[in-house]
């Protein structure tokens, strides 16, 4: 028997991510904590922007130096939130010499174009929709690892994804945005919007998307033409 | 009645919420985060649900009671539950959710109003059937069986 295991590295790094997620919602917090449990993460849940700004220590009562938490990795957090939303905090984390770098990605039940770009200028690796599958958590587990950096899912919603090009060489974010519209609760535009831009990308989904409902299976396309790769 | 009566039953009846629109896939994607490790989670978010939605639901009432509706609040205690009901597929409930939140834009006090009896109806359904559900889960593994999983 051989003294020493050698582990596929996935499974060590998987091993290794801190997620830090971010809800207002006691139910959503509950099933993104499994959702990323189950695909390996160790996950910290929050309530707020406030709290996980204590948590990384930004909130101004430590020095930036101190920070007595396990490394995070990833931030998800929600978009919506009383008191400071998702994007907020993305651009408070942003501003931060520490964290900067920590991946950030927002999960919205709403597919707003104007919405989506704005985080992802202001930094934001991802764009989630509610609600999170998880198709969505291992894709964003394999793209970590791509890129080896660590993510922070806010759990902001965020339509749509649009994947930042690093993530995502094949995705053409032109045809993206020209679908995308400004849809609010609308879910038969959002349908024809995804679905008319999932034609040039992969269609291969992720299995655990049996995607019976219209309004999710095109966003699940969309969101799952990277682990087609 | 035997084990394998008794899965039908469950599988039928499963069957039957999602034909009807109670529920969607998102509460397929819950069964699937369910395990041995964690084999009561559909059950605990399913409950945390209806412990929120009743909270909503209250408040709703009394932010359509006032003599100025505040239609702001009204609308975000939609829009939360909107976003539970969707995350554990309770997909009656979200529907109602969305047409709600039109009513609260166009500040029609009186369509709210109706859209709030709706969503206590829905809410109310989908617990009885959840409620029915989990217990012909619970007889099957009292008896010794397993869940059958299905794909709707």
């Amino acid at each position: 028997m051989a003294t020493e295991t050698i582990y596929p590295k996935h499974v060590v790094d998987s091993q290794q991510l801190h997620v830090l997620a971010v809800d207002d919602s006691l139910v959503d917090r509950k099933v993104i904590e499994r959702l990323l449990k189950i695909s390996s993460f160790k996950v910290t849940t929050v309530d707020s922007g406030k709290r996980a700004l204590q948590y990384l220590g930004l909130d101004g009562e430590k020095s930036s130096a101190g920070f007595d938490g396990l490394k995070v990795n990833l931030i998800i957090t929600d978009y919506w939130m009383p008191g400071m939303t998702g994007y907020e905090l993305l651009k408070k984390i942003k501003e931060s010499s520490t964290f900067r770098e920590v991946p950030v990605v927002i999960m919205s039940s709403e597919s707003v174009l104007t919405r989506i770009n704005r985080c992802l200028e202001e930094g934001a690796e991802e764009f989630i929709v509610k609600p999170v599958q998880l198709s969505d958590v291992k894709r964003l587990k394999n793209n970590i690892k791509r890129e080896e950096v660590s993510v922070v899912v806010t759990e902001e919603h965020v339509p749509i994804v649009t994947h930042k090009r690093k993530f995502h060489e094949t995705m053409d974010s032109s045809t993206t945005e020209r679908k995308i519209e400004d849809a609010t609760d609308d879910s038969t535009s959002d349908i024809s919007i995804l679905s008319a831009s999932t034609s040039p990308t992969s269609s291969a989904s992720s299995s655990t998307s049996t995607s019976s409902s219209p309004l999710n299976s095109p966003s699940r396309r969309i969101k799952t033409c990277d682990d087609s790769d | 009645m035997d084990l394998t009566q008794m899965q039908r039953r469950l599988v039928d009846y499963t069957s039957s919420l999602f034909r009807e629109g109670y529920l969607d896939d998102q509460f397929t994607q819950l069964q699937q985060l369910q395990d041995e490790s964690n084999p009561d989670f559909v059950f605990e978010v399913v409950t945390l649900f209806f412990e929120d939605s009743q909270r909503l639901i209250n408040e709703l009432g009394e932010a359509l009671d006032q003599q100025n509706v505040d239609f702001k609040k009204v609308d975000a205690h939609v829009h939360q539950l909107k976003g539970s009901s969707s995350s554990i597929g309770a997909q009656r409930v979200k529907n109602v959710c969305v047409i709600f939140r039109n009513y609260c834009e166009e500040r029609n006090t009186e369509r709210c109003m109706r859209c709030l009896q709706q969503l206590k109806h829905e809410n109310s359904l989908v617990k009885t059937k959840l409620e029915t559900l989990f217990r012909l889960q619970q007889q099957i593994l009292t008896a010794g069986g397993s869940i059958p999983m299905w794909s709707e």
